[in-house]
């Protein structure tokens, strides 16, 4: 599904160049579901980026599929975060004005999808995270849980081949996180999905395939889970 | 999507929504009062100047009068015979006078030929503007004990004591060796009788008999200003002298585009008026109709290239001869109206913008997180455009009603602004003493002064320049608000809020 070849990223950072991927080589087989630790501005985020076509290496390539997402423009990496990637925040993300409901619908990007075959979708995707009756509630009358379902189901509703989770659970009690985790290994095993988590957490990460460490944007494989 | 998005955005951002909506509808409503107000005093110069030129004339004519032309000022000279001996030994002279008036300077009539031929005129006809004055008085007789005064002629007299007072004059007006006189004058304007369509009559009417007609051509009969008739005590069928020649009064007329008086107090026919004022020939200005508005400014130079000694003016050359506090308004409307919209149309878009891009800041995340799922920059950009547009939209609406309430009030007061239409730019020392309007360097000369109430018109184009405004101000807000957006990249927006 994706290889990273040789990626490099390196920021200006007040007057030092700062690097958060020191030439990283990396395949992850579609359908693998893969947890990425390490500390704090290791480059946990910044690989995240990378694979979510949301930015683009100083140096070396990243492939997702068929598809050179280094060398893209700002057009095509947008048409494939529409089209192929799901993203799960730690902050979930969502639309504050809009119901859980309407933020579902806003990843129909292109706007092309008629309302009705949208409205349809979203409710279908919201069910499926198991808030169907929390449709039309705000993002402020649901709990941390709830929101992270609804941007869960805001992130599956296009049916992406990958879903990339940064800190999903940094935001919630171990409760919580547990429901999160099990909806997310649920989702993988059910749809054959990509997924790539990075955290902090070693019990979320454990859940995972395979287990990647990043320190000082250098990549390690720390194997399968245990 | 994109409606509810909006709406849901606008309305959970009320405060922000409202206090740009405001501006913008303050800043609509100024500008339209403004520019509604602009109207009403065009209009309002255009009705004070069809009332001196009449309505359809795009040019005219006149020719500068030289230095000192004028020469010494209206005089009168009687001699030793003239006058009518009363019982009580006094005289009674009386003298009609009809001559250019003052100011005004005359040329050859061939010069209505000259523009008859010129491109573009679709009609023209010649005037001849002239002053009627009369002096009438009472002298006494200055006979009585006459000795040891001085003599009419200034010299000494024959009394024989040089300490006797001698004899008061008896008779006169009052009596007792007083005097008494008027001097009467109106202005008088020889027109073609034949023509009525140009020329200071076509916005006229006629409130009593007829007016001229070809037939008239070369007979004592006037028409007077109904003003004028009122003043004199004169109606149809009454006789009024003019340069000492009787004439018939045939009719009366009004302006129809005010309340004004017309440009004359009379009128009689153009030959008339050239064979009793001894200007033979001669002609003081040429009204001129275009064949089409938009050549106006195009024939007024072939007009002044056809004949290089003639003042050519357009009706906006004109309008600049409109004196009083209708051209205060106007100098009001133009320059600090202009101005106060200008700054605060332009203080309520640079608000809408800053709001616009303030709160582009405040979404950031909202941003970041629509472009890693998919959005395009475009896709944003529309939906904060749409926002801004219906927040100006919002004002333009309310602007527009607090502009049409402004514009309401205004009407309902219908300030009476005063104007004086002038024309003929005299040269230095144009009129002489006594003059009443010649005098110094640039003078000019008033043909009519009137009243005109205010009124602001609500046009089709006044509310589509305040929505088109709006529109504007929406779009501006929204393109860079937009702009600010679309330069967000995914990753740092959503890293500067982690």
């Amino acid at each position: 599904m994706y290889t990273l070849t040789a990626v490099t990223k390196t920021y200006r950072q007040k007057k030092r160049t700062v690097t958060a991927l020191a030439g990283v080589d990396l395949v992850i087989p579609a359908g693998q579901m893969v947890a990425i630790q390490g500390p704090t501005g290791g480059g946990k985020s910044t690989l995240l980026q990378m694979l979510g076509a949301l930015d683009r290496p100083t140096s070396g390539t990243v492939r997702l599929g068929d598809s050179e997402l280094s060398a893209a423009g700002d057009h095509a990496l947008a048409a494939a975060r529409a089209r192929d990637i799901g993203f799960v925040f730690q902050g979930f993300n969502l639309i504050p004005t809009l119901t859980a409901a309407e933020n579902v619908e806003t990843a129909f990007a292109d706007g092309s999808t008629p309302r009705a075959e949208r409205r349809e979708k979203a409710r279908a995707a919201l069910a499926s995270v198991g808030l169907a009756e929390r449709a039309d509630h705000l993002p402020s009358e649901l709990s941390g849980g709830q929101q992270q379902r609804v941007a869960i189901a805001r992130a599956l509703v296009k049916e992406p081949s990958v879903l990339l989770a940064d800190e999903p659970t940094g935001s919630l009690d171990e409760a919580t996180r547990d429901e999160i985790m099990d909806l997310l290994e649920g989702v993988w095993r059910d749809r054959g999905l990509t997924v790539v988590i990075v955290t902090h957490d070693s019990a979320v990460a454990r859940r995972a395939q395979r287990r990647l460490r990043i320190a000082g944007g250098e990549l390690t494989e720390l194997g399968p889970a245990a | 999507m994109f409606l509810t998005y909006l709406l849901r955005e606008l309305s959970n951002r009320r405060k922000q929504t409202v206090i740009i909506a405001a501006g913008m509808a303050l800043a609509i409503a100024l500008v339209m009062i403004v520019t509604g107000v602009a109207a009403g005093v065009k209009n309002a110069q255009s009705t004070v100047l069809e009332s001196v030129y009449g309505v359809g004339t795009d040019v005219t004519i006149t020719q500068a009068a030289e230095p000192g032309a004028d020469g010494p000022g209206q005089q009168f000279a009687f001699g030793s015979g003239d006058g009518t001996a009363t019982d009580d030994g006094s005289t009674e002279v009386a003298q009609s006078t009809l001559s250019a008036a003052r100011g005004t300077a005359t040329f050859d009539s061939s010069a209505l030929t000259t523009v008859e031929g010129v491109d573009g005129v679709s009609a023209a006809t010649a005037t001849l503007s002239l002053q009627a004055s009369t002096f009438s008085g009472t002298v006494p007789d200055f006979s009585q004990g006459g000795a040891g005064g001085a003599g009419a002629d200034g010299a000494p007299g024959d009394g024989t004591d040089a300490g006797t007072q001698a004899a008061p004059p008896t008779g006169g007006a009052d009596g007792a060796g007083g005097s008494a006189f008027d001097v009467d004058q109106f202005s008088v304007t020889g027109l073609d009788p034949a023509t009525n369509a140009v020329g200071p009559l076509s916005s006229a009417s006629i409130v009593d008999g007829r007016s001229l007609t070809a037939a008239d051509a070369g007979a004592d009969v006037v028409v007077l200003d109904q003003t004028y008739a009122t003043s004199a005590d004169l109606a149809v069928g009454d006789t009024l002298a003019i340069g000492g020649t009787d004439f018939t009064v045939v009719g009366i007329v009004a302006s129809t585009s005010s309340d004004a008086a017309t440009a004359s107090d009379t009128y009689v026919p153009l030959d008339t008026a050239q064979a009793l004022s001894g200007l033979t020939d001669q002609i003081s200005d040429v009204y001129v109709t275009a064949s089409s508005a938009s050549g106006v400014d195009a024939l007024k130079s072939d007009l002044q290239a056809a004949l290089p000694d003639a003042t050519v003016s357009t009706q906006s050359d004109l309008a600049s001869s409109v004196s009083g506090s209708l051209s205060t308004a106007s100098d009001l409307i133009g320059k600090l109206g202009t101005w106060l919209s200008v700054a605060v149309l332009a203080a309520a878009f640079l608000m809408a913008i800053l709001f616009t891009v303030s709160g582009v800041g405040r979404r950031t995340r909202e941003f970041g997180t629509l472009k890693a799922i998919g959005w395009s920059g475009s896709r944003i950009t529309r939906q904060i455009a749409g926002e801004s547009l219906v927040q100006g939209l919002l004002g333009g609406v309310v602007g527009v009603a607090v502009g049409l309430l402004g514009i309401l009030v205004v009407n309902l007061v219908a300030p009476t602004l005063s104007a004086a239409a002038t024309t003929q730019a005299a040269g230095p020392g144009a009129g002489g003493p006594g003059s009443a309007a010649g005098g110094g360097a640039g003078q000019q000369v008033a043909q009519a002064t009137t009243d005109v109430a205010l009124t602001v018109p609500v046009t089709a184009s006044i509310v589509v320049l305040a929505v088109g405004l709006a529109v504007v101000g929406g779009l501006l807000a929204g393109a860079t608000g937009g702009w600010r957006a679309s330069r967000l990249r995914p990753a740092e927006a959503l890293r500067s809020v982690a």
